[in-house]
């Protein structure tokens, strides 16, 4: 398949045009950065890299389906909400009687917990399609309702809103799947890690190798456009609700078996460092355009500036200026490629 | 001459008291073009959309293939082989040539995976085979120009077995080289076979790809002519209705310059 009419574009350039890459060339910049100024607090270790990766774990789970919603075109601003009610729904439902909760087998109630997650999802997914308002205002209202939601029951039944003890209750091998460390180089990574790969190389393929990924694309790029040509924009986009509430239980799994409990007030602003690590990946805000890739790499940068500023010493206060920082660099760093490239 | 594939009988479309289209009746026939005419306001839009699917007539018959039909969705027109090409709806600009061409009907193999060699190559066959030179199917369509665009989106129609092809004023924001790199595409479609309905307000554009032209005025059809009937200045005056006589004669003159 050659064309005389296409030159050679260069490497460089190809690069350019991936909407992963100013993540990654920040990626690099950012651990440079770090590995020379925080040489000497041991930043290039297997500690550090396994307290990065451990970090960036949950919030990636989190940005790969993120990303997905947002090619889409669409916000979902509950996520860390969902993680805290997740989170609140097992423990509440495995907890004793007579402590207020329900009593029932892990199981089943990780699978009732899963179903009620679910449900959070296709109501933002519906309320957004039904009332064609913008998902950012929906689900800024679900924000707050799946959040007061998340204080009121376990207050209402246990008067408590942290509940601990998962552990007593495992008996099938959930902190085996979820909690579990790794030793390599005598650091300890989280499982959490293998969760993260694995969902992002399934929202890889599913973006890009599948009719869905194609429809994820057109959905966010022109609904109307999209619609006209036979796309279940709908559908999908209610479906890819339920997948931001479904990564969301996830990481609400990984945290109440990691530290077996779960409080109302987890996942709180999670929302907003998902959306950071979405388009600091170089996903257009507007829908249309990114990849899971790019995200992945967002998380990284997001748990490694973190990382660096905790070991380094430095207040962690300046660790907001540093993020939101980063963010609107990013931004118009990816901009600024994205125009370029695509007028080549 | 062959029958006529998409044919309305006396259709009006009413919106409360609001009569869009009063006992409008026009046709086409497979290889032909078939223009509507029609200044602002004429009631194209709603022609458009009753014959795309999106508007049930209020009054008056739809036939298809000879036999009286009712889409109850542009989707089920779109099924029947009825494509319509909207202006500025027809392509997403962020995505490449390949993807928006094959959006909402993916090749698909091993289950669920997007056949991508096969979209690519069949982009770059059937863009060729309407003689469109597509460089890079991965470049991002809002790198094409707007004549390249309406293009794509014809051929896209062309391939999923359009027998009707409906195009929504196709020429209207492109300049005149661009125009013309449309209405080739336009001759080819036709030349294909399909059926095409082509809506404009500019007769220059109309008149040398059309084979009979229905003038659409206030809601009513003021003419139905074929080629041979009608000069392109009569064309002209019918659409404006004498208004601004001055301003036509001189883009009239312009016309004459530069048509075929």
């Amino acid at each position: 398949m050659t064309d005389e009419r296409v030159r050679k574009v260069g490497l460089a350039n190809r690069l350019l045009t991936r909407p992963e890459f100013g993540a990654f060339l920040a990626l690099v910049v950012v651990w440079i950065f770090f590995a020379i100024v925080a040489f000497d607090n041991n930043f290039v270790s297997w500690t550090t890299t396994a307290s990065i990766l451990n970090r960036a774990a949950p919030l990636g789970i989190l940005a790969v389906a993120v990303a997905l919603l947002m090619i889409a075109g669409e916000f979902d601003l509950s996520i860390g909400s969902i993680v805290g009610f997740a989170g609140m729904a097992v423990m509440l439902l495995v907890t004793p009687a007579d402590a207020g909760g329900f009593g029932l087998p892990v199981w089943i109630a990780v699978l009732i917990a899963l179903v009620i997650t679910l449900l959070t999802g296709f109501f933002n997914g519906v309320l957004v399609m039904a009332t064609r308002l913008p998902s950012f205002i929906i689900t800024l209202g679900s924000l707050f309702i799946f959040r007061g939601l998340a204080v009121a029951i376990p207050r209402l039944m246990t008067n408590r809103t942290q509940l601990g003890g998962f552990e007593d209750y495992d008996s099938g091998g959930w902190a085996a799947t979820f909690a579990t460390k790794m030793e390599l180089g005598g650091a300890k990574f989280d499982i959490a890690i293998i969760w993260w790969i694995a969902i992002a190389a399934i929202g890889t393929i599913v973006l890009l190798k599948t009719n869905i990924g194609n429809w994820i694309f057109g959905a966010g790029g022109d609904a109307n456009a999209a619609r006209n040509v036979g796309v279940p924009v709908a559908k999908l986009k209610i479906a890819l609700f339920m997948m931001t509430a479904l990564a969301a239980f996830i990481v609400a799994l990984i945290q109440a078996t990691q530290l077996n409990s779960a409080d109302s007030l987890r996942g709180t602003l999670k929302e907003f460092e998902a959306i950071i690590a979405v388009v600091v990946g170089g996903t257009l805000l507007t829908g249309g355009y990114g990849s899971v890739l790019g995200p992945v790499f967002g998380a990284l940068i997001f748990a490694m500036v973190q990382q660096g500023i905790i070991i380094t010493g430095v207040d962690g206060d300046w660790f907001r200026v540093f993020v939101g920082g980063i963010l609107v660099l990013a931004v118009i760093f990816n901009n600024f490629i994205r125009q370029r490239a695509s007028k080549r | 001459m062959s029958d006529k594939i998409l044919e309305i009988q006396n259709v009006s479309k009413f919106f409360g008291s609001v009569i869009a289209l009063q006992n409008v009746s026009m046709f086409v026939r497979p290889g032909q073009v078939t223009c509507l005419l029609g200044d602002n306001g004429a009631g194209k839009s709603t022609l458009i959309k009753t014959l795309a699917g999106v508007h049930k007539p209020s009054e008056g018959r739809y036939f298809f293939e000879g036999e009286e039909t009712l889409f109850e969705s542009p989707r089920e027109a779109l099924n029947a082989g009825i494509a319509t090409v909207y202006q500025d709806l027809a392509m997403i600009p962020l995505m490449s040539i390949w993807r928006n061409f094959f959006l909402g009907s993916e090749p698909l193999k091993a289950g669920p995976f997007f056949d991508i060699e096969n979209a690519k190559q069949t982009t770059r066959e059937e863009m060729a085979k309407m003689g469109i030179d597509i460089r890079d199917p991965d470049q991002p369509v809002g790198t094409l120009s707007g004549g390249e665009r309406q293009s794509v989106a014809i051929a896209r129609a062309v391939y999923f077995g359009a027998k009707v092809l409906i195009l929504d004023e196709p020429t209207a924001a492109l300049g005149v080289k661009q125009a013309g790199v449309v209405l080739r595409y336009i001759v080819e479609a036709r030349n294909r076979g399909i059926g095409v309905i082509f809506i404009t307000h500019n007769p220059h554009h109309a008149y040398p790809v059309g084979d009979h032209f229905v003038i659409l005025k206030r809601g009513q059809i003021l003419g139905d002519y074929a080629k041979d009937e009608v000069a392109i200045d009569h064309l002209i005056q019918m659409m404006a209705g004498g208004a601004d006589l001055e301003q036509l004669q001189h883009e009239l003159a312009e016309a004459t310059g530069r048509s075929d």
